[in-house]
């Protein structure tokens, strides 16, 4: 600025002081923000104090759904109702084999003395609105820790996995989408269990599944599940399908690119399964050493 | 221009710090509503316009420590990083500040473009601070926001000032 118009009332210190005041303290919740924890009570303090608002500004979108839905067609209710009963069903004979399988597999547990899967209910919850923060991919869901939810709680469409609860405040929670940048999520190739990490591109909705040697046995079309093995998601959900894979023996790793299998940012409902860390019950730990 | 004369100051009424926080409020409410299916990236910024208004008519009551507040609760809306819209906003506010005398000699649909400069600077800031923290660059259409936020500026000075006008005598009847 060439000359500053010069002020008639002097209120307390110059604009310029004020600003360099202010971003240096800008800068210091930036850093504490990206890389340290501390702010965390201070951002749900406030998350909670504008939750009437939010929920407020929300309403309007929120009763246009519900009167879409009430208008919609008879006809349509009629054969979407239909094909939900078959697939009900259909879902009903896998649900009493996996029961089954559920069951075989506790007592080969008991009979190995592994340490037993402990089994928390998921969490329904709706998506309430996509995050505004153009730098990431996040979505809002409806509930929060006073209803149970975890962070780092693993989160799943009726097809796959779309991302990780990263926040969470009294009756909302922040998830990470899968195709967040540098979010990873630990994989396993479905058709010979190689294992590896995806992380998101942040831009598209596509993944990246990096680390991998250009000779690796993978090819387009594999299917990628969760791996299960850092104890928060839950082994076997789908995740991704593999789009293109680029190997080029001048670069360490090959570029592998991979579409996510979820309606990431699609679907309205979305369930939340706890974190399925492995932990050892009271007793187990006595009887060992006894 | 031949034949422009120079533009008369109105005389405003003074205005209640009652009715700056209620506009301030609105704004951060409008900013909260989920506009981005329609819109898309050129989503308007509310916050920073009220706040470039109120920079530039009231200097003393809102300026750069508002923004700063205001930048840290638009943070918590958006889940973006704290300090992210804070550092943004102060900046803004420092520039409506400083050129504000001049701005406020212009015409409105003038006054427009430099509404855009700032809110552009605003979102400068914002990509920058974006860049340096997570390496995401959110694409050339964010700037558009600036456009359509500067666009609302002719319709939303009027208004706020509405408050503020001296309400015509009536005419008495004989």
């Amino acid at each position: 600025m060439e000359q500053q118009s010069p002020a008639f009332f002097r209120h307390g210190p110059s604009p310029a002081v004020r600003l360099t005041f202010f971003i240096l303290l800008s800068l210091m919740f930036l850093v504490s923000d990206a890389h340290y924890n501390y702010l965390e009570t201070l951002r749900k303090a406030l998350g909670t104090l504008t939750y009437p608002l939010q929920r407020l500004a929300n309403a309007p979108a929120a009763f246009f759904d519900y009167a879409g839905n009430l208008l919609s067609m008879q006809s349509r209710l009629l054969g979407e109702n239909q094909q939900l009963q078959k697939r009900f069903l259909l879902d009903q004979s896998l649900l009493l084999r996996l029961k089954a399988q559920e069951q075989e597999n506790i007592r080969l547990r008991l009979l190995l003395d592994a340490k037993s899967r402990q089994d928390k209910p998921a969490v329904m919850a709706e998506i309430m609105y996509t995050a505004r923060d153009p730098f990431s991919r996040k979505i809002i869901i409806d509930k929060g820790s006073q209803q149970n939810i975890e962070t780092g709680s693993a989160v799943i469409d009726g097809i796959g996995l779309i991302g990780q609860v990263r926040r969470t405040y009294a009756y909302a929670s922040e998830i990470s989408l899968i195709t967040d940048k540098d979010q990873p999520t630990p994989i396993q190739v479905e058709r010979n269990g190689l294992r590896a990490i995806l992380f998101g591109f942040g831009s598209e909705s596509l993944l990246d599944l990096r680390y991998m040697s250009p000779n690796a046995d993978i090819k387009v079309g594999d299917v990628l599940l969760t791996s299960g093995i850092d104890g928060t998601y839950a082994a076997g959900l789908p995740v991704a399908v593999v789009a293109k894979v680029d190997r080029n023996p001048a670069y360490a790793f090959a570029k592998i690119v991979c579409t996510p299998s979820a309606g990431v940012d699609r679907h309205k409902e979305v369930l939340v399964l706890a974190p399925a860390r492995t932990l050892p019950a009271e007793n187990d730990l006595d009887k060992k050493e006894k | 221009m031949p034949g422009n004369p120079i533009r008369a100051q109105e005389i405003l009424l003074p205005v209640r710090p009652g009715f700056i926080v209620f506009t301030l409020i609105a704004g951060y409410f409008l900013n909260l509503l989920p506009l981005d299916s329609l819109l898309g990236r050129a989503l308007p910024d509310f916050v920073a316009l009220l706040l470039i208004y109120w920079s530039i008519y009231k200097p003393a009551n809102v300026g750069i420590g508002s923004g700063w507040l205001l930048g840290v609760l638009m943070d918590v809306a958006d889940t973006t990083l704290f300090g992210q819209h804070a550092a943004a906003y102060s900046i803004m506010c420092f520039l409506a500040i400083s050129y504000g005398r001049r701005i406020r000699m212009f015409e409105p649909g003038q006054q427009m473009l430099h509404v855009m400069a700032l809110v552009l600077s605003s979102q400068i800031t914002m990509v920058l601070i974006g860049l340096a923290a997570k390496g995401t660059f959110p694409g050339w259409l964010y700037f558009s926001a600036s456009i359509t936020t500067g666009l609302l500026w002719p319709v939303f000075s009027h208004l706020l000032k509405l408050p503020q006008r001296t309400k015509p005598d009536h005419p008495t009847r004989i």
